[in-house]
């Protein structure tokens, strides 16, 4: 029974290539020299350099953190390489002068650049090892005054912007992965959002890890002005390799009154083989500042990837009536790690939170849920309500959840659920009694268990999302 | 029903199974024809349950000995799914919840596969509302049914409605109903031995695993076995249920233990 149901959660992962380009590198280890090279490669403000090198010197002060519900060995940040660029780096005028092998390695994984994108109403701006490659419907989203761009451009083009908002929301020194991505981040995503515009259509930027060792350190800062929407969704996938490779990316949201963000991930990154070698680790933050009164932000997850996942997408509630929301789906698989949650941190009076959180653990997994519920002294008559479910398929896999509520306004209500499901023999022979399959009778009890989560999803992204849990959960039968 | 002899339907042979490293099934015979209604009843524990899934490929259960042919093929060699779309249904003693998953889903996508298999034309989600309306309209079963998740919180007897629902929907050649009428109230078993009979027909068969007569009131045998420690020690007609309602089991077993 178990080789069974094994068997269908086995399928290889089909991203496993890699793109012949030459790429452009600094020696591998972590200095002060290194971080000096990487800005003055990027032609860098003095401003930012500081801000880099102060991160640094507050790095060399911390320690990982241990509280996780993950295990690996240590990692030897001397021995990664901080800053990898593809080379030629010639203004691109159009998509048909994109390498070719890497619009290869985009077909191979579906992107949907060029026409796909115009058809999809997709703005795609490309990240390929750090440094943007091309960005599409730049014009159209210039007409209203929206800005989005790769971060290096964000810093070239719009320092004062990039200035006023870096490091507020997650601070250089917030934690030990924090302050050494603002030491080190290379590039990323920008997205600025005037007073009053509601972005004309889904922002996506697809993110791959390409060079071997080559750690990556994504910076994307999401500024959405009063009353501005924007809808922007992270997918992500990696080449496999055999050494485990270090992520750790930052991203800050700020919102301001009435503005609302909503930020959906689907990460498919390389989650190591079946016995757990390589992979990538994703140690990542994520938080969104809800500044201004009724603002709203939503994070929206769909993690089947890496070999550890640390991830807390969190949501600071500071205006009065703001919204947080977290709604995940997470998948392990073999040797897989996720320690991942959000927490929800109600500052504002009348504040709202929303937590819906599925954790699907196969083979020997580790699928941790971790959540924080704050609710500060002025937060009075906020609200919380998290709903937090497992669902094990195997014996041999582990799911726990980890949730603290920590109220200290008494007009507050705090309401949460749990359940933890197994799909068992049972279930799968009462398919088959009816002449469903296996594999068929194991992704429609998946889709309805993650049903809630993926109404949350933009259409397009739902169907994706859907289609990488398939493959994560098809595989030859018996 | 059996005055000229329908085609074979299920045959099996001498069959044994273990479960959990104990036999179980010690060697079963039975012969099932198209047209024919087969009652099984016997005490508790004694292998109805056990044969139903080892002829459904419960993977659980392990064929230690003998054989089984449905409509002719090798019954053991198909897998559960196949052994669905050949057309054997069974109705769960215990049918198992599935949370998340919508009923009326799950009920399209049964009947759709299982079409599709037979070469028959598949219903896309409206034409299949419809459908499966006016068979649950045949089992008075409401149709807020369709939106539950399958079997989530349904009372016994709404289970196994939900089960001779899909009987309905998949018209099997041979249909075996493990106490399907436990857990009916009076009205119910009226009602669902009506949609047992309703899809009767000369090229089908049923056998019901049932503890009582009143079942068997609506649904007439042709046959009644006795299973008595995993072998069918006594076969009769349906007086035979009539005797056993009065006399209890103890007589079949001293009288197989005579033989
Ligand atoms: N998975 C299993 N593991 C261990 N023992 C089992 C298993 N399945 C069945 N058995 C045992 O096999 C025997 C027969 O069980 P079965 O369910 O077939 O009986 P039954 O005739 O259907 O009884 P009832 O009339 O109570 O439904 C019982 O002793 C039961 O405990
Ligand atoms: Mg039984």
């Amino acid at each position: 029974m178990s080789t069974v149901l094994q068997n269908l959660i086995d399928q290889p992962y089909q991203h496993g290539f890699v793109t012949d380009i030459e790429s452009d590198t600094v020696p591998k280890g972590l200095s002060e020299e290194v971080i000096r090279q990487i800005s003055l490669k990027k032609d860098e403000p003095d401003w930012l350099l500081e801000f880099r090198l102060a991160a640094y010197r507050h790095w060399l002060t911390l320690s990982e953190p241990a509280w996780p519900n993950v295990k690996y060995p240590p990692i030897d940040y001397q021995d990664i390489i901080y800053y990898s660029a593809p080379k030629p780096k010639n203004k691109l005028a159009s998509m048909d002068e994109v390498d070719p092998e890497l619009r290869r390695t985009f077909e191979k994984l579906g992107v949907p650049l060029h026409e796909q994108a115009a058809l999809a109403g997709v703005a795609v701006d490309v990240i390929f090892d750090s440094v943007s490659v091309t960005t599409t419907y730049k014009q159209k989203l210039a007409d209203v005054g929206i800005v989005f761009c790769s971060f290096s451009e964000a810093v070239r083009e719009h320092p004062e912007l990039v200035r006023r908002y870096l490091g507020t929301v997650v601070p250089a020194a917030d934690n030990f992965y924090a302050a050494l991505n603002s030491a080190v981040f290379t590039d990323g995503s920008f997205v600025y959002i005037p007073r009053g515009v509601k972005c004309p259509m889904e922002l996506s930027t697809y993110f791959r890890i390409n060079t071997q060792e080559s750690g990556q350190f994504e910076r994307t800062l999401i500024v959405a002005e009063e009353g501005a929407e924007v809808s922007y969704l992270e997918g992500c996938t990696a080449p496999r390799f055999d050494t485990n490779q270090l992520h750790a990316a930052v991203v800050e949201l700020v919102a301001l009154d009435n503005a609302y963000i909503k930020y959906s991930t689907v990460q498919n990154w390389y989650a190591g083989d079946a016995n757990g070698v390589g992979g990538i680790y994703n140690f990542v933050t994520k938080r969104g500042l809800c500044q201004g009164v009724n603002s709203r932000i939503s994070w929206t997850q769909v993690e089947t990837g890496s070999a550890i996942t640390w991830k807390y997408p969190s949501c600071v509630l500071l205006g009065e009536n703001s919204v947080g929301e977290f709604y995940s789906v997470a998948l392990t698989n073999h040797r897989q790690q996720a320690d991942t949650g959000t927490k929800m941190i109600h500052v504002g009076r009348n504040t709202r939170s929303t937590i819906v959180s599925k954790g699907i653990s196969a083979g020997e997994s580790n699928n941790s849920y971790r959540g924080l519920v704050k609710i500060g002294p002025k937060a009075a008559g906020a609200r919380n309500y998290s709903q937090c479910d497992s669902m094990l398929i195997g014996d041999r896999c582990g799911a726990n959840t980890f949730p603290y509520i920590d109220v200290q306004n008494s007009t507050a209500r705090v309401e949460h659920e749990a359940t933890t499901s197994k799909i068992g023999e049972d279930q799968l022979f009462y398919f088959a009694s009816r002449g469903i399959g296996n594999e068929e009778a194991v992704s429609m009890i998946i889709n309805g268990f993650v049903k809630d989560v993926f109404t949350q999803l933009p259409m397009e992204f739902a169907v994706e999302a859907g289609r990488l849990l398939g493959l994560k959960l098809e595989g030859s039968v018996g | 029903m059996s005055q000229s002899p329908g085609r074979e339907l299920l045959h099996v042979d001498g069959l044994t199974a273990t479960v959990a490293g104990k036999t179980i099934l010690k060697g079963i015979d039975l012969t099932v024809r198209a047209g024919e209604v087969h009652a099984i009843m016997g005490p508790n524990g004694s292998g109805k349950s056990t044969l139903s899934k080892v002829l459904a490929g419960h993977p659980a259960y392990e064929v230690t000995g003998g054989g089984a042919t449905f409509l002719g093929a090798n019954l053991l060699d198909l897998e559960p799914e196949e052994r669905a779309r050949a057309g054997f249904f069974l109705s769960f003693q215990y049918p198992v919840e599935v949370p998340g998953v919508a009923n009326g889903q799950f009920l399209r996508l049964v009947y759709n596969t299982v079409q599709g298999a037979r070469g028959r034309e598949e219903l896309d989600p409206l034409e299949f509302d419809d459908f499966v309306r006016d068979k649950m309209k045949l089992l008075e079963m409401d149709p807020a049914f369709l939106d539950r998740s399958v079997n989530e919180g349904f009372s016994g007897g709404e289970k196994k409605r939900n089960e001779i629902l899909q009987m309905a929907l998949l018209e099997p050649s041979l249909a075996f109903l493990d106490e399907t009428d436990s857990g009916l109230d009076i009205d119910a078993l009226r009602v669902v031995a009506g949609g047992i009979n309703a899809l009767r027909s000369a090229d089908n068969a049923v056998v019901l695993v049932t503890h009582y007569q009143r079942l068997l009131d609506y649904v007439v045998p042709d046959y009644v076995h006795v299973m008595e420690g995993g072998r069918l020690v006594k076969t009769g007609g349906r007086e035979l249920a009539l005797e056993l309602e009065r006399r209890g089991y103890d007589w079949v077993a001293q009288e197989a233990r005579a033989a």
